[in-house]
C-alpha cells in the first residue's frame, strides 16, 4: 500500500472533491486496494515553482483529448497505470488556461517513460513524454479551465503526505539519537566527537528543533494557543525538511573523513547512511513546493505580505 | 504544584483551559487599555540623557500594578494554601507572553522568580512569606555572584550564626527589579552548606546599589549586606541551593515566556512596517530578502512558545524531564529573541536606528532577557550533559 502514496494521499482525495460519480465508482476501488498506481504529472522542464507554467497541450478531438508534452520528477511512473496531470488547454489564460485529466499511462500508446537519475546515482524517478496519447473526455476531472483550482486541492493533501515523509511528526528524537551515537563512535582531533564542545552545541540544537516540531504539532491543535489556524500547519513542511537536510549534514560532518565512503566500502559508518540521507534531502526540501516557495506562502497567507509573484 | 508525582500521560492540550484563557485574555485587554505602545513610550523613554548619561531610573506605573496586584498577580505562583491563587504555569506563561508583548514594567517577574524558589522551600516560614507576597508585596530573588555566573550555588553572601538567625555580609549582584520589590530571598553561605532566607528591603545594613542598564522596562542593582541580622522565623530553608535548582525549571520558562511576548511584538511591528513601507514603487514585503526572515522569525517565535508551554506542561505534571524542557525553551526563545531583535531594528531601515522608533524598547528588554539566567549557549551545555553525558 506505501507504494501507492500518490494514488491516496493526492489522487484518491481529489478525486472524491472534484470527481464524478462514475469517476470514483471505477478509480477509487483500484486506487484503494493498490492494484492501479498512481503518479503525479504536474512538474515540467519549464514549470517547477512556476507550476502554472505549463507548457504540456491537450487538444480536442470528438471525445478525446490529444496530449503533447513533457513531465519531469514522476516518482512511480514506470510502476504506475494512472497519472494525475495538468495540462494546457488554452494559450491565452495563464491559470484559467489549466485543464486536469485523470491519465492512463501504463502501457498507453504514445506514452514513454524514461529513469532519471539523482545526483545519488539512484534513479529515484522518472520523465514521461507524450507524443500524440489520446485520452477520453471522460477522464477530465471538473470542468475545462478548472485545472490550477483542482491542482490546489491535490498540493494541499501532498503537503500533508510531505510532512509524515519528513519524519518530523511522531518520530522527531530518531535522528537526533542517531547523531549522538555517531558522536560517540567518530573521533577528531584525539577525542570523541561527542566530547567536542562545538559539536556537543550543534546536536542539541537539533534535538531543540526536534523537540519544537513535535510540541509545534501537539499545540496546533490547540486553538487558543493558536492566533492564524494555518501559522503552524504551513510551517510543518519547510521546518521539517530542513530539520531533516541539516541533521543528515551535521552527521557527515561528525563523522568526518569516514563520510567520504560510498555505502558499499564497508568502512563507511551506519552502512554510509549519512553522505545520502544528506544528497536524498534536497529532495525534501525542492519537492512539493521548495522552501522558497513555502516561505513566500508563509509571509503571503499568514503574515499577510505582499504577494511575490 | 506541589512536588508529588503523578503518574497521569502528558495532556494534549498543555492542561491550557478556559480558566488560563482567561487569565490571558483578562491580562490581554487590560494591558491593551493601560499600556498602549504609546504610554509606554512617554513613559520609559522620554529622555535618554536623563535615563543613560544622569542615571535616573526609568518611570513605571505604579498605579497600574497596584490593580495587577488587587487582580491577584503577586499571587499567582503562591499556593492555594498560603492565600495565593495557585495557578498553573501554563497559566503564568500565557499571562507573562502578554506582559513581553507590552514590553509591561513591573515587578512581575522578579516576584514569580522569588515565589518559585519559596515554594520549592516549602517550609512553614515559606508559606508564610507566600502569604505576604500573595497579599501583595513584591519580591526579588538574590543569588547571583559578580560574575553574573547566574546558576544556583554562584552566591558570594555570607551567612554567619548568631543567637537567634544568622547575620548577611557581603554582596549580591544582576538583581532584577530591585527598587520595585519589597522583599528579597536571598541565598548565603553558610559553614553548614547554604540558607535561603527573607530580608524587607527597608532593613538595617542592606543598601541597593543602582546598576545602569540598557533595558528602560525593569532596574536591576547590586545589593550590599552589611551585617543584615535575620530572625529564625525569617530563615526559609537550610539546602537552598537544591532549593534553587528545583525552582529552576519555572523560572526559565517564565523568562522564555516573556521572550516570547516580546518576539511576537517585534514579529507583528515589523510584519506591519513591511507592508506600509515603500521603495522602488512596492511595499519593502514583496522582497523575498525582507519576506523571508520574517517567516524565518515566526518559524523561531513559534518553536520556542510551544516549548514554553511543553516546559510549563512539564512543571504543572511535576515530570522529571522538566529541567531539559526548560533550559530548551530557554534556548530557543533566547534565540529566537536575538534573530527577532536583530531583523526588527534592521528591517525598519534608517528609522530603526532612531531613538523614536519603538523597536529598540524591545531590543533591549529582548537582549536582557536573553542574558538572564543564561542564553542560548549556556543552556545548551547543560542539555548537551543531559542528552551526550558530562564531558
Amino acid at each position: 500500500m506505501l507504494i501507492n502514496i500518490v494514488g491516496l494521499n493526492m489522487a484518491a482525495p481529489t478525486i472524491l472533491v472534484h470527481g464524478s460519480e462514475e469517476q470514483k465508482k471505477t478509480l477509487i476501488p483500484g486506487c484503494l486496494s493498490g492494484a492501479e498506481i498512481w503518479c503525479q504529472g504536474f512538474s515540467e522542464p519549464g514549470a517547477g515553482s512556476d507550476m502554472a507554467n505549463q507548457q504540456t497541450m491537450a487538444v480536442r478531438s470528438g471525445d478525446d483529448w490529444i496530449i503533447n508534452g513533457h513531465k519531469v520528477w514522476t516518482s512511480l511512473g514506470h510502476f504506475a497505470k494512472w497519472m494525475i496531470l495538468i495540462a494546457r488547454t488554452s494559450k491565452h489564460h495563464k491559470y484559467d488556461g489549466l485543464t486536469y485529466f485523470l491519465m492512463p499511462i501504463g502501457g498507453h500508446p504514445g506514452v514513454t517513460v524514461r529513469p532519471l537519475v539523482k545526483i545519488t546515482g539512484e534513479s529515484g524517478f522518472n520523465e514521461v513524454l507524450f507524443e500524440d496519447a489520446i485520452v477520453s473526455d471522460q477522464l477530465r476531472l471538473d470542468e475545462v479551465g478548472k485545472g490550477w483550482t483542482v491542482a490546489m486541492t491535490t498540493l494541499t493533501y501532498e503537503r500533508g503526505a510531505a510532512e509524515s515523509a519528513g519524519g518530523g511528526g511522531g518520530d522527531s528524537l530518531g535522528p537526533v539519537q542517531r547523531l549522538v551515537n555517531l558522536a560517540k563512535d567518530s573521533w577528531r582531533d584525539g577525542i570523541r566527537a561527542s566530547e567536542d564542545p562545538v559539536v556537543r552545541d550543534a546536536i542539541v540544537e537539533n534535538a531543540i528543533i526536534a523537540e519544537g516540531i513535535k510540541q509545534n504539532a501537539r499545540r496546533s491543535r490547540v486553538s487558543a494557543l493558536c492566533d492564524h489556524p494555518m501559522r503552524l500547519p504551513l510551517q510543518q513542511k519547510v521546518t521539517s525538511s530542513e530539520f531533516f537536510q541539516n541533521t543528515a549534514r551535521l552527521g557527515v560532518e561528525i563523522a568526518g573523513a569516514r563520510s567520504t565512503l560510498y555505502k558499499l566500502d564497508a568502512a563507511a559508518p551506519d552502512s554510509g547512511y549519512w553522505p545520502l540521507a544528506y544528497m536524498n534531502s534536497y529532495g525534501h526540501t525542492i519537492a512539493a513546493g521548495t522552501s522558497e516557495i513555502q516561505r513566500n506562502i508563509l509571509g503571503e497567507r499568514v503574515l499577510g505580505l505582499p504577494k511575490s509573484k | 504544584m506541589n512536588e508529588t508525582k503523578t503518574i497521569e500521560p502528558m495532556p494534549k492540550d498543555f492542561g491550557f483551559g478556559s480558566d488560563e484563557e482567561l487569565l490571558r485574555d483578562l491580562a490581554k485587554r487590560l494591558l491593551d487599555e493601560e499600556m498602549p505602545i504609546e504610554k509606554m513610550r512617554r513613559l520609559v523613554a522620554a529622555d535618554p540623557t536623563a535615563v543613560y548619561e544622569e542615571g535616573q531610573l526609568p518611570s513605571w506605573d505604579e498605579s497600574l500594578w497596584k490593580r495587577c496586584v488587587e487582580l491577584g498577580w503577586t499571587g499567582l505562583a503562591v499556593p492555594e494554601e498560603a492565600g495565593g491563587v495557585g495557578v498553573k504555569m501554563v497559566g503564568i506563561v500565557g499571562l507573562v507572553e502578554e506582559v513581553g508583548k507590552h514590553g509591561l514594567a513591573s515587578p512581575l517577574i522578579a516576584t514569580l522568580t522569588a515565589s518559585y524558589a519559596l515554594r520549592q522551600a516549602g517550609t512553614e516560614e515559606a508559606l508564610a512569606w507566600l502569604a505576604r507576597i500573595a497579599s501583595g508585596a513584591s519580591a526579588s530573588l538574590v543569588m547571583t555572584d559578580e560574575k553574573g555566573a547566574w546558576e544556583p550555588g554562584s552566591t558570594e553572601l555570607r551567612a554567619t550564626r548568631g543567637a537567634d538567625g544568622v547575620s548577611l555580609t557581603g554582596r549580591a549582584y544582576f538583581v532584577q527589579d530591585a527598587f520595585k520589590a519589597d522583599l528579597f530571598v536571598v541565598h548565603a553561605l553558610c559553614d553548614e552548606g547554604s540558607v535561603l532566607c527573607v530580608v524587607r528591603a527597608e532593613a538595617r545594613g542592606l543598601r541597593r546599589i543602582q546598576d545602569h542598564i540598557h533595558d528602560l522596562t525593569r532596574d536591576q542593582a547590586t545589593l550590599s549586606f552589611d551585617g543584615v541580622s535575620i530572625a529564625a522565623e525569617d530563615i526559609v530553608c537550610w539546602e537552598a541551593e537544591a532549593t534553587l535548582a528545583r525552582a529552576w525549571p519555572a523560572i526559565l520558562t517564565t523568562v522564555a515566556a516573556d521572550l516570547c511576548g516580546t518576539g511576537e511584538w517585534q514579529l507583528q511591528t515589523t510584519v506591519e512596517y513591511a507592508k506600509t513601507r515603500k521603495q522602488f514603487d512596492r511595499p519593502i514585503g514583496f522582497f523575498q530578502a525582507v519576506k523571508h526572515p520574517l517567516v524565518n522569525g515566526m518559524i523561531a517565535i513559534d518553536r520556542a512558545r510551544s516549548l514554553v508551554y511543553h516546559a510549563a506542561c512539564c512543571i504543572d505534571s511535576a515530570s522529571d524531564d522538566a529541567e531539559r524542557f526548560a533550559r530548551m525553551a530557554k534556548s530557543a526563545a533566547s534565540d529566537a529573541g536575538k534573530f527577532l531583535s536583530d531583523r526588527s531594528v534592521q528591517l525598519h531601515g534608517g528609522i530603526g536606528f532612531t531613538w523614536e522608533c519603538d523597536v529598540h524598547l524591545y531590543f533591549k528588554r529582548s537582549m536582557h532577557n536573553q542574558m538572564l539566567y543564561g542564553d542560548g549557549t549556556h543552556q545548551r551545555r547543560r542539555l548537551a550533559e543531559m542528552i551526550l553525558g558530562p564531558l
